[in-house]
């Protein structure tokens, strides 16, 4: 079996998976539905180590690969193929895809258990798996295209999972749109790479790129802002953000995989692929670069005054995005790829562990109302533990080590791009800040009445399951969530998943010890070969260095939360009344989404009442009707002629002989 | 003295024409036309068309007129109403024809025609009479001549019906003591009616 | 005389015939016009076969008054069958053809 063969099984088990489960819904037992899913995803993860193995079985310069399996369209110069592309990045993103999906798909095995639409969620989740790995695997620039669609609408589709509540399907609406916007600069970059040279697969379009554009060319700036637009509206970059935070209306399951593991770090794997047209428009990266280090720190400070549970989670998930965003984009190749890594671990996990707190809390997502689940709930708090350290970047784990080996590589390349070694360590702060304000807030303390009944009587908080937006009571059929909920405690499934993730989230920081092994760097290498920036190595020291400034930046992080939110609870109330302003700006997420409810939605339907009342109206029914108030009207003027009499009627003939005459007459003059 | 004749009876055929269009009273009409008739007669005469000038007095100004003024006696003749329905037709049917007229005059007088400024060729002694007509119409025109003779009896014919009374049913009488009854769909003859009726 | 005279008289005495037509209203009168018009075209055909020098205008002519003749008496037959039946004497009124 060759490295392909394994790409097209990974490819084909998903859409099986997705195609079984969605059409045999009526034939499949509930579980049966959930194990399927799940295996197929798992199967998918071993095919993946296999084309990993077969990869590691070949020499560093020879590990890429193109298979295509028939041909789209050949024709007038264009020749585009159903064909994928597995190199090391191409591999490393399979791996971290079907890894966590199988943990997640584990997890909503029994999460989901008792919602109706059990099924549905799992074909979608399927589906979306397939097309994550489609937008990875493919070789070609369409196939990119195709898979980036796919993820779109099986995002939609899993954010308004439970369709029957408008503010899910709004949330999904909104989401798709955001993403159109950016399939749109997407498929723009598409055409003007095929224009200037020819190509869709990305052998050859990386082969000739540098030799048909020079540096900083407009072309394929144009070409690199254009795909930046594309991937910051997948990966809810500014401005196009707008949408994470409200996607949080899908189940659990869904805002971990898709919102924390997968689609969102689609952008940063677009940019790593297209490395190539990054590395000849540096301006482009550049800009690539201070967005992505804009999102870190708004998304930080939105963070920080958040109370729903899961949104705050979002804007973290955000924020670390803008990290992955800026280390591809000014060169950490490598650092940005395992920082995605560790990241897909830690966020899944923090999103478990809310899912299971919510669960907990029937349904009640805002944090005021949390108090106390380090008792009674052990498990998840550990694991809600594991990860809150990981994100916080506390020294020895996963995300400490992926984190500042970005900072420390920004501070290697020098110049401008200190700011960025700078600022990402603020931001580092405020992660710290946030997650354990989040933590803090939630687990320690006495216990609130819904911990205090799980610690009573082991039993679930339950509530009639209500529409958020409008407050009645919601029927538990299809399209709504279950009416028991699933805390982790209680359900093996979600506890093996977890405690999977911690474990990684704890420890996967090992296989990239700078100094000392440095796996994923060595995997990825001959990817990034090509690009000068690949070579700015930081020393071992200056690593070492950076890892020791996080270090205490993390710790001090963790302190000022524990100070706050422990040790003097009322002080965080104090700061808000005396801060009142910049917490209101903060609360309202930076007013970004009525700045673009004002810059884009009210002018596109002031143009669409526009089309509706003038154009519509004057120029399109005018057209139409006045074309038919023409043949009426010239009707009318014709059915005059037959009046009935024939006085007038021999009066046309009398005319009619006098025109012949004069024809006559003058024709033969 | 031609040209005097010609004028004359241009004028006289003129001005019966315009009698026949401008009077009011129907039978006014019909008398003007009757002069018409004569003139007309008169310009046969000086195209040596004998036999046409005879005819034209005989038949047209003979029975034809007097066929319109047994029917304008039995019709009676009512002036019409001033008030003109159809627009414009006053106006531009005067101009259409005129402009008619004006077209004819041109053809004719610019034509390359050369024998329409004469006086047209010496004719033989006998050009226009009833003997040469007769001799045209009996040999070299027979079928029009017979074909017009039957269009008379059909015209004759057609008159009667017209004009005959109906009866109840839709039937016609027709003055011979019998009556055509109307047909119906079952072919059942209808009763005939009681005696001649008129 | 010179051809032309009788040929413009004649369309003269057309055109007159033609605007007596169109603008009376009773029927009568509108078959003394069409007289008018006929006459007019006999006058013609007549003045030709003078001009040509054959008489076969002249026959035409005789053919021709034969045809008014019957058309003078269809067109009375109608009248006095409108007069029979009391329908108004007014071609304005008999518009039952119209669009």
């Amino acid at each position: 079996m060759t490295a392909t063969s394994w790409a097209w099984l990974v490819l084909l088990l998903p859409l099986l998976g997705a195609i079984g489960i969605g059409l045999g819904f009526k034939l499949l037992p509930a579980k049966i539905a959930g194990i399927l899913g799940t295996a197929t995803i798992g199967l998918a993860f071993l095919c993946g180590i296999g084309a990993l193995l077969c990869l590691l079985g070949e020499g560093a310069e020879a590990r890429h690969h193109a298979s295509s399996l028939w041909d789209y369209a050949s024709v007038a110069g264009l020749n585009i193929k159903l064909g994928i592309y597995v190199d090391p990045l191409s591999v490393f993103m399979v791996l971290v895809v079907t890894g966590v999906s199988t943990l997640i798909h584990l997890y909503s095995y029994g999460y989901m258990q008792s919602d109706q639409g059990y099924h549905r969620f799992f074909s979608y989740l399927n589906f979306f798996v397939f097309s994550m790995l489609l937008l990875v695997l493919a070789g070609n620039f369409v196939l990119l295209i195709v898979g980036w669609a796919f993820v779109g609408f099986a995002s939609y589709a899993l954010i308004s999972f439970w369709y029957r509540r408008t503010t899910a399907t709004r949330a999904g609406m909104k989401a798709f749109v955001i993403n159109v916007v950016g399939d749109i600069g997407l498929v723009l970059a598409a055409f003007l790479i095929f224009r200037e040279i020819g190509s869709f697969d990305y052998g050859p379009v990386f082969e000739q790129a540098p030799q048909v554009f020079h540096t900083n060319q407009w072309s394929v700036t144009a070409i690199c802002l254009l795909l930046l637009v594309g991937a910051f509206a997948k990966s809810a970059q500014l401005p196009f953000h707008t949408w994470l935070p409200d996607a949080m209306e899908g189940p659990t399951p869904v805002s971990s995989l898709i919102h924390a593991a997968t689609m969102v770090t689609a952008g940063v794997y677009l940019i790593a692929r297209t490395h190539t047209l990054f590395v000849l428009a540096p301006t482009a990266a550049d800009i690539a670069a201070f967005i992505g280090l804009a999102t870190l720190l708004v998304a930080g400070t939105i963070a920080l005054v958040m109370t729903d549970l899961k949104r705050a989670i979002a804007y973290s998930t955000m924020s670390q995005i803008g990290y992955m965003i800026m280390g591809v984009s000014i060169g950490a190749y490598s650092a940005g790829m395992f920082h995605l890594m560790t990241h897909a671990f830690f966020k899944a996990l923090l999103f478990m562990a809310a899912g299971s707190i919510i669960a907990a809390m029937a349904n009640n997502q805002n944090i005021d109302d949390m108090k106390g689940f380090g008792k009674a709930m052990r498990f998840t708090s550990i694991t809600m533990l594991c990860g809150g350290l990981a994100l916080a970047a506390f020294p020895g784990t996963s995300g400490f080590f992926s984190k500042d080996e970005i900072l420390a590589y920004a501070t290697a390349r020098g110049g401008m791009y200190t700011i960025f070694t700078v600022l990402g360590y603020f931001g580092a702060l405020l992660t710290a800040i946030y997650t354990f304000r989040l933590i803090f807030r939630v687990l320690p303390g006495k216990p609130c009445a819904e911990a205090q009944e799980l610690i009573d009587n082991g039993h679930v908080a339950h509530e009639e399951p209500r529409n958020p937006a409008t407050g009645e009571v919601e029927d538990t059929d299809v399209g709504f969530p279950g009416a028991e909920h699933h805390i982790a405690e209680q359900t093996p499934a979600m506890k093996v998943a977890m405690g999977v993730l911690a474990f990684l989230a704890l420890f996967a920081g090992l296989i990239q010890v700078p100094g000392v092994d440095e796996t994923v760097t060595h995997f990825l290498d001959p990817v990034f070969a090509d690009s000068p920036l690949a070579a700015i190595v930081p020393s071992v020291g200056a690593s070492w260095l950076g890892l020791a400034i996080g270090a205490a930046i993390s710790l001090a992080g963790i302190g000022i939360a524990y100070w706050l939110y422990v040790l003097r609870p009322e002080a965080p109330a104090a700061l808000i009344r005396r801060l009142r302003p910049v917490h209101t700006f903060l609360f309202n997420k930076w007013y970004f989404d009525e700045l673009i409810d004002v810059l884009v939605v009210r002018p596109a339907l002031a143009i669409g009442r526009f089309a509706n009342r003038v154009f519509e109206r004057f120029v399109v029914d005018g057209l139409v009707t006045g074309t038919a108030e023409t043949v009426r009207g010239s009707g009318g003027v014709v059915r005059a002629v037959q009046n009935g009499f024939v006085r007038s009627y021999a009066l046309l003939l009398i005319a009619g002989f006098a025109g012949l005459a004069l024809y006559f007459l003058l024709s033969s003059s | 003295m031609e040209a005097v004749l010609f004028f004359l009876a241009a004028i006289g055929a003129l001005g019966g024409a315009i009698g026949v269009v401008a009077l009011r009273n129907p039978f006014y009409s019909v008398l003007a036309l009757i002069v018409h008739l004569f003139s007309l007669a008169v310009l046969f005469l000086l195209l040596t068309s004998a036999f046409v000038a005879a005819a034209q007095v005989v038949v047209y100004a003979g029975a034809v007129m007097v066929l319109y003024v047994f029917v304008v006696a039995y019709v009676g003749g009512g002036g019409e109403s001033a008030w003109e329905p159809i627009p414009g037709q006053r106006i531009l049917a005067p101009l259409l024809a005129l402009a008619l007229f004006v077209e004819l005059s041109i053809a004719v007088l610019s034509s390359a025609l050369l024998a329409l400024g004469t006086h047209g060729p010496d004719v033989p002694a006998g050009f226009g009479d009833p003997a040469a007509i007769g001799r045209l119409m009996l040999e070299k025109f027979l079928v029009p001549f017979e074909a017009s003779s039957i269009l008379l009896l059909l015209a004759a014919v057609g008159a009667i019906v017209l004009a005959g009374r109906r009866r109840e049913d839709g039937g016609a009488v027709i003055p011979s003591g019998h009556s055509a009854p109307k047909a119906r769909p079952d072919g059942v003859a209808a009763p005939p009616s009681p005696g001649v009726t008129q | 005389m010179n051809v032309e005279w009788y040929i413009v008289l004649s369309a003269l005495l057309f055109t007159t015939g033609a605007i007596g037509v169109l603008v009376r209203r009773s029927p009568m009168v509108i078959l003394l016009c069409l007289e008018l018009m006929l006459n007019a075209g006999n006058l013609a055909l007549v003045a030709f076969s003078r001009m040509v020098g054959n008489q076969q205008g002249q026959v035409f002519a005789i053919v021709v008054m034969v045809i008014a003749a019957c058309e003078v008496v269809v067109g009375l037959g109608l009248i006095v069958a409108l007069f029979r039946r009391k329908l108004p004497l007014n071609v304005d009124d008999l518009r039952e053809l119209r669009g």
